[in-house]
């Protein structure tokens, strides 16, 4: 049983480095055909990011990416693709900010308003998808996309002046009305003359035990897994599969409700029209690098957080600092063909053991048998 | 005509899988037609003429059966004209009676099985392997079977197939290899032997014998259904009755068998009386608390055990280890949770605990439920439903794709059951476990029971005619029973 656990950790940790291996010759080969020399590039990326400044950089935006990555990990548990965190978590923020903006409230009480109202406009925005789902059958694929540009189409009409906004007659931008000041997030100083590390980091790394606790721990997580390993089994044990649709749904809005809050929190304190986009998609990324698992899916958000602070250096030393984007899509798809052939080689392997432990049981049998 | 019969975890499969190259032996030859073949996978063996129809059909339901056939073999006839003159050629050939142009979906299971006997004659096969074929079938539908088999047989086809039931293989094989844990133990010829004797030589042991009983049946009753009625919408968008005016009850200590050619609305009423359809009306009550709408959990909760038809759609995740199979479905009791936390250390003791009594053959209890052979996977689950000692035990086709030791085990354990008050509904195509198992007899036939039966004094032919609509009532004087003798 023993060597059994051993080879398990030792697949699980094949999968990841093979495609970590795989992406980066794959990526040399690419800036080869481009006329570059590959390990310099890498060199810099490296010696970059290994940078102080680098890695508060890289844990900040780390933050974001593995709320993110949750979010989406969440729906991918129970075999559901919310592509809508996306617009989830910038809706959420957008309306959080304004929130924000609005009130004059001690921070202890403020900030945790806040907060709520994120992830209840979150959880609100796709239960929409998961009610769709349940009771007319669209595909929430389809429905969180479309919310997508819902959400992006409200928050430009809502974000002007006199509505939600209000313009800086200074740099003609407009934005929310900023917090004020007691309503910023404390922030983890570094020393010297670094810039601090956010103190959502925190909430970030409890969001990732409560994933794994409810999950792993609870009854409605062990319902949840059930959904997503078969849904027949799962509702002929007793679980109303259309409510899980519906209460995952939430759940995961609420947790991209989360996704925009360091930024508001800790960064700008108030939602401009440059508000940073499309994390929802590298959330996705992040989930499926880090195989829906609360450890892995941090791993893949440093990983993702390296990845960027790595191009925008490279841009500077005169490579194309698309070729980060490449590299991006080269590991995530190299992941999940590695992670699949892994998996098929594990359960082989699983197979042959139960076999040979079976056949030298009825080995010992028959001796015995022999024996008498 | 080669028959192979074993138990559940004898090797059979895994014989059959090498045989079709999906993998490899460690030692010994393969010879095909008198020359050595290594069979590296499925597509040597195709390539040299072994095609295998396997127990869980391999088919696309939204495809037709043309598509469905030619889905991988394009290279051979093309997808179009050719490809369906090659298939009503075969189809016409063979007596497989398969229609090109229907959608898989709208098959039942004989038709689907016959489309997978096409799907590897279509790609040249001369031999066949057919995975326990009979398992899915009713005694109609496997005569028919027999009859494509024998066709194919004559021309000059060589069949390999896999089978529990005893009667079956000998009726129709000309040779039998029995094997018991992994290696052969004896090849016989059927008629030379029994099936006594072929039971005998699959466990290695003296057969329990199955009939003796007395009744356990009180008069408390513990699951009553009143006028059921549900309705389903059909393929042509036309609202019918799968189930109308069903009336039964089963009191303490009784096993109600449900007879039935499949598709007659066993499966709609097990799913109503698990809360997983709820009937149009109706009232289903459980020791008398009425539960015509209650969810599935609470009935699950209440006492009702289930042993599902098909184990790996409805009581198993395949994927994940057999602790947490031990824990579906039984979720909120206790030793799998304690308030809304899962225990999953008691849940793994308990398992173990499960493993040993059930006599389930695993390596341990962190192995997915894939890897065990059908028959564990079965024990496993009866083990689940019996330890959380159920009110009323609904078992559908609770020994289908079963070895005869396990069936015979699961049967006591059903027995024993019932001897200390459990109810049970039991549906099973087998009808000598239906009459040997059952204090009461009812006949489904078309969403309505239509007759009852004394187990005591019925004989399967009887039940068999009844299963058809031909008899209705009471059935008590075999005077119609047509004398097939099997």
């Amino acid at each position: 049983m023993k060597k059994f656990d051993k080879e398990r950790v030792l697949l699980a940790i094949a999968a990841p480095v093979l495609a970590l291996i795989a992406a980066f010759a794959l990526t040399a080969l690419v800036l080869l055909a481009t006329g570059k020399e590959p390990f310099s590039a890498f060199g810099v990326m490296f010696e970059y990011g290994a940078k102080s400044d680098s890695q508060v950089y890289i844990l900040n935006k780390a933050t974001t990416y593995y709320l993110a990555g949750l979010a989406v990990a969440i729906g991918f548990r129970m075999n559901l693709f919310n592509i809508g965190v996306d617009g989830q978590y910038r809706l959420s923020a957008f309306f959080a900010a304004a929130a924000g903006g609005a009130m004059d409230l001690p921070g202890l009480v403020q900030i945790p308003l806040i907060i709520l109202v994120a992830m209840l406009v979150g959880a609100m925005w796709a239960s929409i998808a998961g009610l769709l789902k349940v009771y007319r059958g669209v595909s929430e694929v389809i429905s969180t996309i479309m919310l997508n540009s819902l959400a992006t189409a409200f928050i430009s009409y809502l974000l002007v002046d006199g509505k939600l906004g209000v313009l800086d007659p200074d740099t003609n931008i407009v934005s929310t009305e900023p917090l004020p000041a007691s309503s910023h997030f404390f922030t983890i100083p570094t020393g010297g003359d670094l810039d601090p590390v956010w103190g959502f980091i925190v909430v970030a790394v409890l969001a990732g035990l409560a994933f794994w606790f409810v999950l792993g721990r609870t009854r409605f997580g062990f319902d949840l897994r059930s959904v997503g390993r078969s849904e027949p089994a799962a509702q002929a044990s007793g679980v109303n599969v259309k409510r899980m649709v519906v209460t995952s749904m939430v759940l995961s809005g609420a947790m991209a409700g989360l996704v925009g809050m360091p930024t508001v929190l800790n960064d700008t304190h108030q939602f401009t029209a440059d508000f940073p986009l499309g994390v929802g998609f590298t959330g996705i990324a992040v989930a499926l690098l880090g195989r829906n698992n609360p450890v892995g899916i941090a791993l893949g958000a440093l990983l993702w957080g390296f990845l960027e602070r790595g191009a925008n250096r490279l841009e500077f030393e005169g490579y194309d600092k698309e070729i980060v984007g490449v590299m991006q899509g080269v590991i995530v798809l190299c992941v999940v063909i590695a992670y699949e052939l892994v998996r098929r080689y594990g359960t082989k392997r699983q197979q042959q053991r139960v076999g040979a432990e079976l056949a030298a049981q009825t080995v010992n049998l028959t001796k015995r048998e022999v024996a008498k | 005509m080669h028959a192979l019969v074993g138990e559940n975890g004898a090797g059979k499969s895994t014989l059959m899988k090498i045989l079709y190259g999906m993998l490899r032996p460690d030692e010994g030859t393969i010879a095909i037609e008198g020359h050595p073949a290594a069979l590296h996978s499925p597509g040597d063996a195709i390539a040299r003429g072994v095609g295998m129809v396997h127990q869980h059909f391999m088919l696309a339901d939204y495809l037709t059966v043309l598509e469905n056939i030619v889905l991988g073999a394009e290279k051979l006839h093309g997808i179009g004209a050719k490809a369906r003159a090659r298939v009503r050629e075969i189809s016409d050939a063979y007596g497989l009676r398969v229609r090109p142009d229907v959608l898989v979906e709208d098959l039942g299971v004989a038709d689907r099985q016959r489309v997978e006997i096409l799907k590897v004659l279509y790609r040249g096969a001369r031999i066949l392997i057919l995975d326990e074929p009979t398992a899915v079938l009713v005694p109609q539908e496997v005569e028919a079977l027999f009859d494509n088999l024998r066709d194919l047989k004559a021309e000059g086809l060589t069949v390999i197939f896999i089978s529990h039931k005893l009667g079956e293989v000998l009726s129709v094989a000309d040779d039998i290899t029995v094997i018991r844990r992994g290696t052969t133990v004896a090849s016989v010829v059927p008629a030379e032997t029994t099936a006594r004797h072929l039971a005998e030589l699959m466990v290695g042991s003296e057969l329990p014998s199955p009939q003796t009983r007395e009744s356990t049946v009180t008069d408390i009753e513990m699951l009553r259904v009143r006028s059921l009625r549900l309705t389903a919408t059909d393929v042509d968008g036309v609202d019918r009755a799968v189930l109308d005016g069903i009336d039964l009850t089963i009191h303490k200590g009784e096993i109600l068998g449900i007879a039935g050619v499949e598709g007659n609305g066993q499966a709609e009423l097990v799913e109503a009386i698990m809360g997983m359809r709820d009937p149009d009306s109706g009232q289903l009550t459980l020791g008398g608390q009425d539960i015509s709408h209650a969810p599935t959990r609470a009935r699950r909760e209440s006492g009702i055990g289930y042993i599902p038809e098909d184990r790996h759609r409805h009581a198993l995740l395949l994927d994940a280890p057999l602790w947490e199979n031990r824990i579906l479905g039984h979720v909120t009791e206790p030793p799998n949770s304690r308030g809304h936390f899962l225990d999953p250390g008691a849940a793994r003791r308990d398992t173990e605990r499960i493993v040993t009594e059930y006599d389930v053959r695993t390596p341990g209890i962190e192995v997915t439920a894939a890897s065990l052979s059908g028959g564990n996977q079965q024990k496993l689950i009866v083990g689940r439903e019996m330890s959380h000692l159920p009110r009323l035990l609904i078992a559908a086709h609770p020994t289908r794709g079963v070895d005869v030791g396990a069936q015979a085990q699961i049967w006591d354990q059903i027995r024993t059951a019932r001897s200390e008050g459990l109810a049970v509904l039991l549906i099973s195509a087998d009808l000598d476990e239906l009459i040997g198992l059952s204090d009461t007899l009812r006949v489904m036939y078309r969403g309505r029971l239509v007759a009852d039966a004394d187990p005591a004094t019925i004989t399967p032919q009887e039940l068999g005619s009844a299963m058809t609509g031909a008899a209705t009532g009471h059935l008590e004087h075999p005077t119609d029973a047509p004398g097939e003798g099997r």
